[in-house]
């Protein structure tokens, strides 16, 4: 029993992550939205289902991907947005704007801090007023503006995709788009028909219906966030049009596309609150584009589940346990605790991979594309070599390390997906696998080995003070992975740099140009050769080792997102204010931790300066 | 003799190496930081590509030197590993890798220096239709005065910016008359003088009459540029004074003036780089994502016309696809807002392979190396005992 208890703890913990890729159910008194959630539509370039639509605008809005509605339920993100395009009056009582910053809370006149979310309804009559201050605020550059400036920025921005979002499919005031884009439909044919026999075209109240519907449709055109009239079989991304658009084109009621018809009936059931005819109607429509268009269709279904399925939040909370398990399994040693942990650390792995080749699949790119996608990466590097690590050493440690990054990385990469869709289109420059594949990716790598040879000299620090568990031969064990891995991590940040070089020679003909973020690069490679020559100068033994690889982390974290805050130079491509409080107190807790380490040995609670009877010879 | 055995020793010594690579790092760290204040090319220059960097008080004359500059450090660190090189070398089959690696890094610093030494930068600014056989300067300046005559060439004086910044008085054998600098600003900004105007006229002639000049601090931003501007007097050697002129980065147009029968036009403009070939733009692209405005791609196809080296073709020059020609490397870099102009960022740097050869012999060499480091520990830990 005591032999199979990890894989029995393995086999429920594949069970619990797998379980999730199952789509949820809906009851008969409810929307069905399985299908509606799939539907594939064009936003920001890429071809996603509404589910990401939906997830990506609420945390642009909202910063979060449920709606916690006034009485307390919880609205999915797909169910906001179905109120959104199809019943706004519904979504506009739906408290989805975070408003936190109390100057702006002072503008509207309302009481300050007991309120952070609040609806359109509400915050409608003060629009003219946000539009003005807001217009202000972004003549002021991002670095430079006031609290109050980003918050009135923010919510301009938030306002403006809530509006276009809301007349994606129809205009707001809209009640039987079924009948009235027939009527329409059947105006035009008319109205053409008239002409081409040379008569007056059409009596005025139907000419002035038509004028009317051009000018809604049109404006509908020019606003439209969602293009969600796909093209007739054969067409490729550029054919995607807005409803308005495909509206405009329209002939005659017989060649009324297909997708519009089916959105129009999909939204009156939806008014109608008929929960059967809804999730007939997006059942049909879905399966039409199944048939029309199955590549895309196949991407957004297989989007859908890598949303459902969250692979990083489950590999995190099996990295958190993994870690755990490794500590635990030094207090009290059993083996099957050390073993159980290593197995989890590689089920964390796996979901970890997959959720990173699932986005490649989305995506069609490489893994690194943006910050988020990096911060995966590293995680998914460090955890690789402390696998490596745990299998020749076999003493919990490599596991643990791994662990603790891992978790770390994909907490960072969750608070730097809030902005939006993390799979966006690559900008002009950068719109080259070959490249990020090779630079990205070997960069990349360079700072996954550089934080675990720095996490793995806090173990050793942490160990070696607070505990009797660094043995010498372990300590000497632990000085080998970091040597190692930071040999490791110099050749990763040496060649990446330099093929970062030479893009950049391939791109704007300066192989090096002084920019943040390749002195960052530059840094960790000075950094590690001055480690390494160190070493063999005998200039430093094994804690000396420890501290210029616990430095390490700072020095990566600050080349990694450091270099991004500072608002100059061509790589801020990810400008984070929030996080620099978080930058500090990273580094100063490694600094910190380097202070621990140069406590004198007598206060360490681990013997490690007994070293064959001599004293303080390895140390 | 000993004296020089010791210097010899000190210049091979792993502690030069740890001194110059710790000096390496504390500089590019206080490089990074020092953009934010001073922008990437006053840092460039004052930190990376200069051999002292100098502390100067704000206002004050005096500067002392605080730190080594890139310069220094980088050719400190050359001599350092040429010398261990040298000093050190032995053929083992152990040592491949170190030596590789290090004679890399021997390549790549070499470069580096050369490159920063010889490069030159420019861009070329054609509309659609229009030919160009001279890029202008990225930074420097000129003054160019320009004799207007019958024949098809014009004769065209230029003045350094720099010359114009140290101030005093220009005086040149072709021109009838003397220039003297009367105000000089290395960044300002103009404004249009209106009718209930309170501001000063910048100059008592040309454009300057209806134009204020503002001293501006030196932009620090990598996407803005400095405007230069400065006030000349036209002083001619024989007959009527011609007054003071403004001429700015930022008046397009020349002006035109008078001296003793002669017609001249006078504009301050970006230095230009006349080159013996030719470049047409036939067609400028600027594609996007469907549905949106991020850009996917900008392209330019020009004709290169070369009469020296008969050449004549059609040339597609996009995103990460230069062309090089004659020492000389065209990138797409800009593009006019109405998308019927290009903008090329042309570089010449004669030791542009330098790096590429450098990463291949240092890649190797660490490659090399940590294999067989690697095929080491795994033999010895082949059997790895539980604790």
């Amino acid at each position: 029993m005591k032999r199979l208890a990890p894989y029995l703890i393995l086999i429920l913990a594949t069970l619990w992550t797998v379980s999730s890729w199952r789509p949820p159910s809906y009851s008969s008194d409810e929307f069905d939205l399985s299908s509606f959630k799939r539907i594939p539509v064009l936003v920001g370039g890429r071809i996603k289902p509404m589910d990401t639509v939906a997830r990506n605008s609420l945390l642009i809005i909202r910063g979060k991907q449920t709606v916690r509605r006034a009485d307390g339920g919880r609205l999915p993100a797909a169910r906001w947005l179905a109120d959104l395009l199809f019943d706004p009056s519904k979504a506009d009582e739906h408290p989805v704007f975070a408003v936190a910053n109390q100057e702006v809370l002072g503008m509207f006149g309302w009481p300050q801090a007991d309120k952070r979310y609040c609806t359109y309804a509400e915050l409608k009559p003060h629009i003219p007023k946000i539009e003005e201050e807001g217009k202000l605020a972004s003549g002021t550059e991002a670095v430079n503006r006031t609290p109050f400036q980003a918050a009135i920025f923010n919510l301009r921005n938030s306002l403006a995709l809530y509006q276009r979002i809301r007349n994606s499919v129809h205009q707001e005031d809209t009640v039987d788009f079924t009948k009235e884009i027939e009527t329409y439909a059947k105006a035009v044919a008319d109205g053409a028909r008239g002409l081409a026999d040379g008569g007056s075209p059409l009596d005025g109240e139907r000419m002035s219906l038509l004028r009317t519907a051009v000018a809604r449709y049109e404006s509908q055109a020019d606003f439209a966030y969602l293009l969600m009239v796909a093209p007739p079989a054969g067409g490729g991304e550029g054919d995607w049009l807005s409803t308005g658009a495909a509206l405009m084109r329209v002939k005659s009621p017989e060649n009324m596309p297909t997708p519009v018809r089916a959105l129009a009936m999909m939204g009156d059931a939806y008014r109608a609150d008929d929960h059967a005819t809804f999730a007939k109607a997006s059942l049909d429509y879905a399966n039409w584009l199944n048939f029309v268009h199955p590549e895309w269709a196949g991407r957004t279904s297989f989007e859908l589940r890598f949303n459902q399925m969250e692979p990083f939040y489950h590999s995190m909370v099996l990295y958190v346990a993994a870690f755990l398990l490794a500590c635990l399994s030094w207090l009290f040693r059993p083996r099957g605790l050390r073993q159980t942990a290593f197995l989890l650390l590689i089920l964390a792995f796996a979901v970890h991979s997959f959720g990173m080749l699932a986005r490649m699949y989305i995506q069609g790119r490489p893994p690194v594309t943006n910050l988020y996608s990096s911060a995966i990466f590293v995680g998914w590097g460090a955890a690789l070599l402390g696998i490596i690590l745990e299998r020749f050493h076999r003493d919990g440690i490599g596991a643990a390390t791994s662990g603790m990054v891992g978790f770390i990385t994909l907490i960072v990469s969750h608070h730097l997906g809030t902005s939006g869709d993390t799979l966006e289109m690559m900008q002009a420059v950068l719109d080259s696998n070959f490249w990020l594949a090779t630079h990205v990716v070997v960069i990349t790598a360079g700072y996954s080995a550089m934080f675990l040879a720095g996490f793995l000299g806090i173990a050793y620090v942490l160990l070696g003070v607070f505990t009797r568990l660094l043995k010498p031969a372990r300590a000497k064990r632990l000085t080998d992975m970091v040597y190692g891995i930071t040999c490791f991590a110099i050749l990763f940040s040496f060649v990446g740099t330099v093929l970062g070089g030479i893009w950049a020679d391939q791109s704007w003909g300066r192989f090096w140009g002084w920019d943040p973020k390749e002195n960052g690069a530059l840094l960790i490679v000075i950094w590690c050769a001055m480690l390494l020559h160190a070493r063999w100068a005998g200039y430093i033994r094994q804690r000396g080792i420890m501290a210029m690889a616990i430095f390490g982390n700072a020095i990566t974290a600050f080349s990694w997102f450091g270099v991004n805050m500072l608002g100059v130079g061509l790589h801020t491509y990810g400008f984070m204010d929030k996080a620099f409080p978080w930058l500090v107190g990273f580094v100063v807790v490694q600094m910190l931790v380097i202070v621990l380490s140069r406590l004198p040995l007598h206060l360490w609670r681990s013997p490690i300066r007994i070293n064959g009877g001599n004293t303080a010879v390895a140390v | 003799m000993k004296m020089f055995c010791r210097m010899l020793d000190a210049l091979c010594s792993l502690r030069l190496t740890m001194v110059c690579l710790a000096a390496a790092f504390i500089l590019v760290f206080a490089g990074t930081l020092a953009q934010v204040r001073f922008g990437l090319y006053f840092v460039q220059e004052a930190y990376f590509q200069s051999w002292i960097v100098w502390w100067q008080a704000a206002g004050g004359n005096f500067r002392i030197p605080v730190f080594p500059g890139g310069h220094a450090i980088g050719a400190m660190l050359l001599v350092n590993l040429v010398a261990a090189h040298i000093r050190m070398f032995a053929w083992t089959w152990e040592k491949v890798g170190t030596q590789l690696t290090h004679f890399g890094l021997i390549v790549m610093l070499a470069g580096g220096l050369a490159t920063d030494m010889l490069s030159v930068e420019s861009y070329m600014r054609i509309r659609e239709g229009e030919a160009r056989n001279y890029s202008e300067d990225k930074v420097d300046m000129e003054l160019a005065v320009v004799e207007l005559g019958d024949s098809e060439f014009e004769q065209v004086t230029a003045v350094p910016g720099a010359r114009l910044a140290a101030g005093g008085t220009i005086d040149h054998d072709s021109l009838p008359f003397r220039l003297a600098v009367r105000g000089f600003y290395p960044n300002s900004r103009l404004q249009m003088i209106t009718q209930q105007g309170a501001a000063v006229p910048a100059a008592s002639m040309g454009t300057g009459q209806r134009v204020a000049v503002k001293s501006m601090p030196r932009t620090t931003k990598l996407d803005e540029r400095d405007v230069m501007s400065a006030v000349l007097e036209i002083i001619p050697r024989k007959g009527a004074e011609l007054g003071t002129w403004l001429v700015s980065d930022s008046l397009a147009a020349a002006q035109q003036f008078e001296v003793g029968g002669r017609r001249f036009t006078i504009q301050l403009r970006p230095m230009r780089h006349y080159k013996p070939y030719s470049i047409k733009l036939l067609e400028f692209t600027h594609e996007t994502y469907p549905g949106t405005q991020i850009p996917k791609n900008f392209s330019s196809k020009v004709m290169l016309d070369d009469p020296g080296l008969n050449e004549n073709r059609q040339v597609l020059i996009y995103m990460n696809h230069p062309l090089r020609y004659r020492g000389e490397t065209y990138y797409q870099s800009g593009y006019d807002r109405d998308n019927s102009g290009t903008v090329l960022q042309v570089v010449r740097n004669p030791s542009w392979q330098t790096p590429y050869i450098a990463c291949l012999l240092v890649s190797l060499g660490l490659i090399y190396q940590f294999t067989l480091h690697l095929a080491r520990f795994v033999r010895r830990n082949k059997v790895s005992p539980a604790p």
